[in-house]
């Protein structure tokens, strides 16, 4: 049962870990454009982007 | 008086800047929708001389440009972007500003450790919820377990309930009790109970349900919040596409501010198309203005120096120098404004559902679990046994479900009608917006267009006089080329403001406006036509007539069936809205003041009638304030949509059936999730009082209970869909 006293704060602290990552990429305004984001993933440069006419 | 002159327009208001000088500029463009859109629009504006950068959010549709610190021009970048096929206009920085929303931050920070917490303690109550049963966990590990789980969960609790604990405590001094104060005794009680039962060795700690609470009910806070933020920001773009620059006259020199600038005296010019920006009195020019946003007239009205001009009138045919008599702020009648201060109080007046349903509930539970302890001990459990089963009582009875109940069927119904076009303010909108039963709709912009159609004129003679027309900028003029389509253009045009225009068509000589400029005599003069003739030739009358919404019979009809009564009131004369009122067969009033109108729904509330209030003037915002409910079409002025609680863009009226409908079906939903929790409770709550409940069976009832609100909130979005 030692092993619970080792095994129990390291899972905790990879929560923990979670938790850091979490608040870090909300700081970073990474929530601030979910559409735009989506759209972006798909090129490595913009440069790359296929040329659309606009719609509406 | 000539034509405006072309003035660049000086929009450098509008940049933001910081201590060393860059700037920051904020677009609204309309029509990006995938990658090419923002490749094509952020490569152009950072192609742009003076620009650092330029990122684009298809989320909010928002362009932000870097600036360096050189004197940049927003008028490129605008271009830049309506080059592309874009619409684009410039945001002003002080809605930028306030778009910062540090309570959304905070809440969803509280709710990301509430998750953490929620997730990680489970790691040591499951094994202890294993013990509960026989199994083989027992004596020092179980309470082991528990100080790690005391460990995870309280500083997570104590930090994720602080919203709550605030209202709470706010709540309590004002001598009241919200939800949140159940919610903050049952989430510190439990934590002091398990507490105690861990440092006796006992087997009860509810360390989990303690968080676990907290993450559920979070989760209701946080898309309460997001309804309400998502409808303000939706609201404020539709006002920024509509808050002009003003130019203001220094001298000679004509200087772009924005409204808010404006000071008392200031000279300010008008170009035609422009709205007058706040209250005052005309210096020089002649011209003629749309007073339909104000007083729901439509006939326009011819100023010169001296005349008074109200904030919101449109200037039509000439330009005009005014002198600022009110600031923005009290350039709306301060009387108007008055009145819809007292709407807005008995509004707050208001109880919502939730609230309602906490009146009942709190002294119900706290009343129960006192009786608890007090029971227990005295039938002889012990004050330890009791205590913990008084906890049990608060803790599985405690709001998850009634948290979640309401929040999750508006932010459902919310996002539905937006995507349909139809902003919702508030969820105490949608809530009065259900109970109404009785629909009062302004005429002019409301029922109708808001603009002139030519009536009935035979096509040769429309085609004679197009020419002319299109070189015009008077909306009968535009109403009557837009009929004609495209064609031939008058040359050697004058345009004289509140009289016509005259021109050359085909080396003839033609004149077109009101009957004496033309040279009728017999002219009665109306405002809702037009005269046009060749030089000694006959001439011609058109007549113009504001035209219906397409679905306006369709609506009334279909608020009829749905038991509500309908009725005009309207700023206009009496022949045209009795006109629409007797094709429609509903009651009427014509040439209403502001005062009135609100007078006239005051009556009706005191009938004890519940009304919704459909308009868009300035003459509307009493009685839009002062009904039950209240909507505007997106094209009203800002106060018109301050005031109301709905804001519908496009062209269809159709908008306030479907609004009303979703409502309904909303607080339906909303009933039913009561109900369910009632039910949950009157099971849950004397289940716990024999001492039945342990933490596993309040862990699954918990959050089961809040699952089934969940999926019920849910259930009316998958029946919309499928229609």
């Amino acid at each position: 049962m030692n092993i619970l006293l080792f095994l129990a704060p390291v899972s905790v602290a990879l929560g923990g870990l979670g938790l850091a990552a979490f608040l870090w990429t909300m700081r970073a305004g990474q929530y601030e454009d979910p559409r735009g984001d989506a759209e972006r993933i798909l090129y490595d440069h913009l440069e790359d982007l296929p040329p659309v006419a606009p719609r509406d | 008086m000539s034509q405006s002159l072309a003035v660049a327009r000086d929009l450098e208001a509008f940049v933001r800047r910081d201590a060393a000088g860059r700037g920051r500029l904020d677009l609204l463009v309309n029509g990006a929708r995938c990658a090419g859109c923002i490749g094509k629009i952020e490569k152009a504006v950072q192609a742009l001389p003076g620009v650092d950068g330029a990122r684009l959010n298809l989320t909010t549709g928002k362009l932000a440009v870097e600036l360096d610190r050189s004197a940049a021009d927003p008028d490129r970048v605008v271009q830049a972007v309506e080059g592309l096929g874009y619409r684009a206009c410039l945001f002003d920085p002080a809605e930028a500003v306030a778009a910062q929303d540090r309570e959304g931050r905070e809440l969803a920070v509280a709710l990301g450790v509430a998750g953490f917490g929620a997730g990680n303690v489970m790691m040591f109550t499951v094994p202890a919820w294993a013990g509960l049963f026989g199994q083989e966990l027992n004596g020092s590990t179980l309470t082991v377990m528990y100080w790690m789980a005391a460990l995870v969960a309280t500083p997570c609790a104590l930090f994720a309930g602080q919203t709550f604990f605030r209202s709470a405590w706010a709540s309590l001094r004002r001598g009241k009790a919200n939800m949140d104060v159940p919610i903050s005794i049952g989430v510190l009680l439990t934590l002091v109970v398990s507490f105690s039962e861990t440092l006796l060795h006992g087997r009860h700690a509810y360390f989990d349900a303690a968080v676990t609470l907290l993450f559920l009910l979070l989760i209701g806070r946080y898309l309460d919040h997001r309804l309400r933020a998502n409808a303000r920001s939706a609201a404020r773009d539709l006002l920024a596409l509509q808050s002009p620059v003003v130019m203001r006259l220094d001298g000679d020199v004509e200087q772009g501010v924005p409204v808010a600038e404006v000071r008392v005296g200031d000279r300010l010019s008008l170009s035609p198309g422009d709205r007058v920006p706040v209250d005052g009195t005309v210096e020089s020019g002649v011209s003629e203005l749309d007073n339909a946003l104000i007083t729901g007239e439509t006939a326009v009205v011819t100023v010169a120096a001296g005349s008074a001009l109200h904030a919101g009138a449109l200037n039509l045919t000439g330009r005009l120098v005014m002198r600022a008599t009110a600031v923005s702020e009290d350039s709306t009648l301060s009387a108007i404004a008055r009145l819809m201060e007292a709407g807005a109080q008995s509004r707050s007046a208001y109880v919502r559902l939730a609230d309602k349903a906490a009146a009942l509930y709190v002294p119900i539970v706290h009343t129960a679990a006192a009786l608890t302890f007090v029971g227990g001990w005295a039938l002889g459990l012990g004050p330890r046994e009791a205590l913990l089963r008084a906890a049990a009582v608060l803790i599985v009875t405690c709001p998850c479900a009634l948290g979640l109940a309401v929040p999750a069927v508006q932010v459902a119904a919310s996002s539905r009608l937006f995507r349909k076009g139809v902003l919702v303010k508030s969820g105490a909108a949608l809530e009065r917006l259900a109970e109404v039963d009785h629909v009062v709709f302004d005429k002019t912009g409301v029922l109708t267009q808001g603009q002139p159609r030519l009536m009935d004129a035979p096509p040769h003679l429309v085609a004679l006089a197009a020419p002319l027309a299109r070189a015009s900028r008077h909306p009968l003029a535009r109403a009557l080329a837009a009929s004609a389509g495209i064609g031939l253009v008058a040359h050697d045009c004058v345009e004289t403001a509140g009289q016509g225009i005259e021109g050359m068509i085909d080396g003839r000589r033609a004149r077109l406006g009101r009957a004496a400029f033309v040279g009728v005599a017999s002219g009665g003069g109306s405002e809702t036509e037009l005269w046009f003739g060749f030089d000694s030739d006959v001439k011609v009358r058109f007549a113009f007539e504001d035209q219906p919404r397409a679905d306006m019979a369709e609506t009334v009809a279909e608020l009829r069936r749905m038991g509500l009564g309908v009725e005009i009131l309207s700023g206009d004369l009496a022949a045209p809205v009795q006109r629409i009122a007797d094709s429609l067969g509903v009651a009427w009033q014509a040439g209403l003041t502001p005062f009135d109108k609100s007078a006239a729904i005051d009556r009706l509330k005191a009938e004890g009638r519940k009304v919704l209030m459909v308009g868009d003037g300035l003459n509307d915002a009493a009685a839009l304030a002062r009904a039950h409910a209240s909507m505007a079409p997106g094209a009203a002025v800002d106060v018109a949509q301050n005031a109301a609680d709905l804001v519908f863009t496009g062209t269809e009226l159709g908008a306030v059936t479907r609004a009303i409908r979703v409502a309904r079906t909303a607080r339906q939903r909303a009933l039913e999730n009561f109900a369910f929790s009632a039910l949950y409770n009157l099971v849950a709550g004397p289940a716990a009082m024999f001492g039945l409940i342990n933490p596993f069976i309040a862990a699954l009832a918990m959050s089961g209970s809040s699952i089934v609100v969940l999926l019920n909130a849910i259930r009316p979005e998958l029946a919309w869909r499928r229609k």
